[in-house]
């Protein structure tokens, strides 16, 4: 309990001391974030290439998928071949925001939660990994993964 | 019956593991060198061709050579490098003789330089600490590793164990993440090693260059998107009692070559 306590403080301590990003509101429900996050949809083709990118979306360091252009995919984690059978818009767009909503000690990242995160770099202290509408981009790109 | 037999056999293989484990047969252990392309592994056992070999060479020019106000070279100190240094680098970081000063092997050998040869510490990751460093390294290749049974060294390992096992950075991974829970897959294009210590000063051709166990870290962190500790901080030294422990009785191989 001590500990958490101290980690809270340190981490509220940081957040105050860097301008933290404003973080868009969401609502759970169940395993799914129903809204958008922009109230707008994303792009499918914007989507698809920070997917692509391992430097942007990251998700190729980890994942395979259907985008045979892109060399040396991972395999820490199943193939996002058919994500978008096996899960709605709004179960894909929590299990990017914070998948460990879904699987508590998973080792995919919180693409879109400062919480709970230490000793982060200082070039990205205080920021998302991919930004609001970078998520929509991606929901709606990974919702045409039908097979 | 179908069921007893099945049972008897799960009990079976169960002993037959814990005996196992007993007898250190159960060792699971590999070093990156295993996970290595022929031709590279070739490359590291073939001195002429392992490109680690230079800084050994010119390890071995600063070894003879007096340096600092005492104008002493490590040689009028120390015997010839393959018995003096014999298991050296196999022990470290350990703590200083004498001190209370914790030290990795760099550090080991700064302590010298400004202690006897009264010279300047020399620079984290410069060609001179690299060449001395694969040097003497070099006299430990093929010993066990073999960390020291000091009781202060055990608060230092589990001060590593928690670095290495806590999540960290903006991509909330730990290291037993990727090394102890996912090591042999894929990350992207690289295998995960287990990540043991054993090839350090290692030759890595994505740097061109020889690079220190601490290089590797640094490398790891800023992959994780977590903030690298200063060189030869406590933390880095920590974790390299920790990566030493684990990695207790596998072989040292520097000068290593790792892609
Ligand atoms: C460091 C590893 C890692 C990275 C990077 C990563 N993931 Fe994951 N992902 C996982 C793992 C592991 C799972 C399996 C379930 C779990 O453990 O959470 C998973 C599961 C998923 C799932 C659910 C699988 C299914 O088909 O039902 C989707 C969708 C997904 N990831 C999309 C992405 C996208 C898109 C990105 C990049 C923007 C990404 N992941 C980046 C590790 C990762
Ligand atoms: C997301 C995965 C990942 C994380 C997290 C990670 N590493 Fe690594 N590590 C790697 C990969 C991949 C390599 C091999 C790199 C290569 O071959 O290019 C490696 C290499 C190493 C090596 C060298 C092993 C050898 O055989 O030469 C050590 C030691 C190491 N890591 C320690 C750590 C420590 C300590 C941490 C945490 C501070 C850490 N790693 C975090 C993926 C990771």
């Amino acid at each position: 309990m001590r500990v958490v306590a101290s980690l809270a403080l340190a981490f509220t301590l940081t957040a105050a001391g860097v301008a933290a990003q404003e973080l868009r509101p969401y609502v759970v429900a169940g395993d799914a974030i129903p809204a958008s996050l922009t109230g707008q949809p994303g792009d499918p083709v914007k989507g698809r290439a920070i997917v692509a990118d391992r430097t942007v979306g990251l998700c190729v360091l980890c994942h395979s998928g259907p985008f045979p252009e892109v060399p040396l995919q991972g395999n820490l984690a199943p193939s996002l071949a058919g994500a978008g059978a096996r899960n709605t818009a709004g179960q894909l767009r929590l299990r990017l925001i914070n998948p460990a909503r879904l699987v508590p000690d998973t080792i995919m990242p919180p693409y879109y939660r400062l919480d709970g995160l230490q000793h982060v770099a200082r070039a990205y202290d205080g920021k998302t990994i991919l930004t609001a509408g970078q998520i929509e981009d991606v929901v709606a790109y990974l919702v045409t993964l039908k097979e | 019956m179908r069921l007893r037999y099945l049972g008897l056999a799960l009990v079976s293989i169960f002993v037959a593991s814990w005996a196992a484990a007993q007898s250190g047969g159960g060792d699971q252990r590999r070093t990156g060198y295993q996970d290595m392309s022929a031709p590279l592994q070739q490359m590291e056992d073939d001195d002429t061709a392992n490109p680690g070999m230079l800084f050994v060479q010119a390890g071995e020019i600063l070894w003879n050579a007096p340096a600092g106000k005492a104008n002493k070279a490590c040689a009028d100190c120390h015997s010839a490098v393959d018995k003096s240094m014999k298991g050296v680098a196999a022990r470290y970081p350990a703590f200083a003789k004498d001190t209370d000063t914790l030290v990795d092997l760099d550090g080991r050998i700064n302590l010298c330089r400004t202690g006897q040869q009264q010279a300047d510490a020399l620079k984290p990751e410069s060609q001179d600490i690299l060449a001395l460093s694969a040097y003497v390294t070099r006299a430990s290749r093929g010993l066990p590793i073999a960390p020291p049974a000091d009781p202060r060294l055990v608060k230092v390992r589990a001060e590593g164990e928690v670095l290495f096992k806590r999540r960290e950075g903006q991509l909330n991974l730990s290291c037993a993440n990727c090394h102890d829970d996912n090591a042999g897959r894929k990350l992207a294009g690289a295998t995960i090693p287990q990540g043991h210590p054993t090839a350090y000063p290692v030759y890595r051709s994505e740097w061109q260059t020889v690079g220190s166990l601490q290089r590797r870290l640094r490398n790891c962190m800023i992959g994780m998107r977590s903030e690298p500790y200063a060189y030869n901080s406590a933390e880095y030294v920590a974790l390299e009692a920790y990566l030493m422990d684990r990695a207790k009785g596998l072989k040292i191989e520097s000068p290593g070559i790792r892609p």
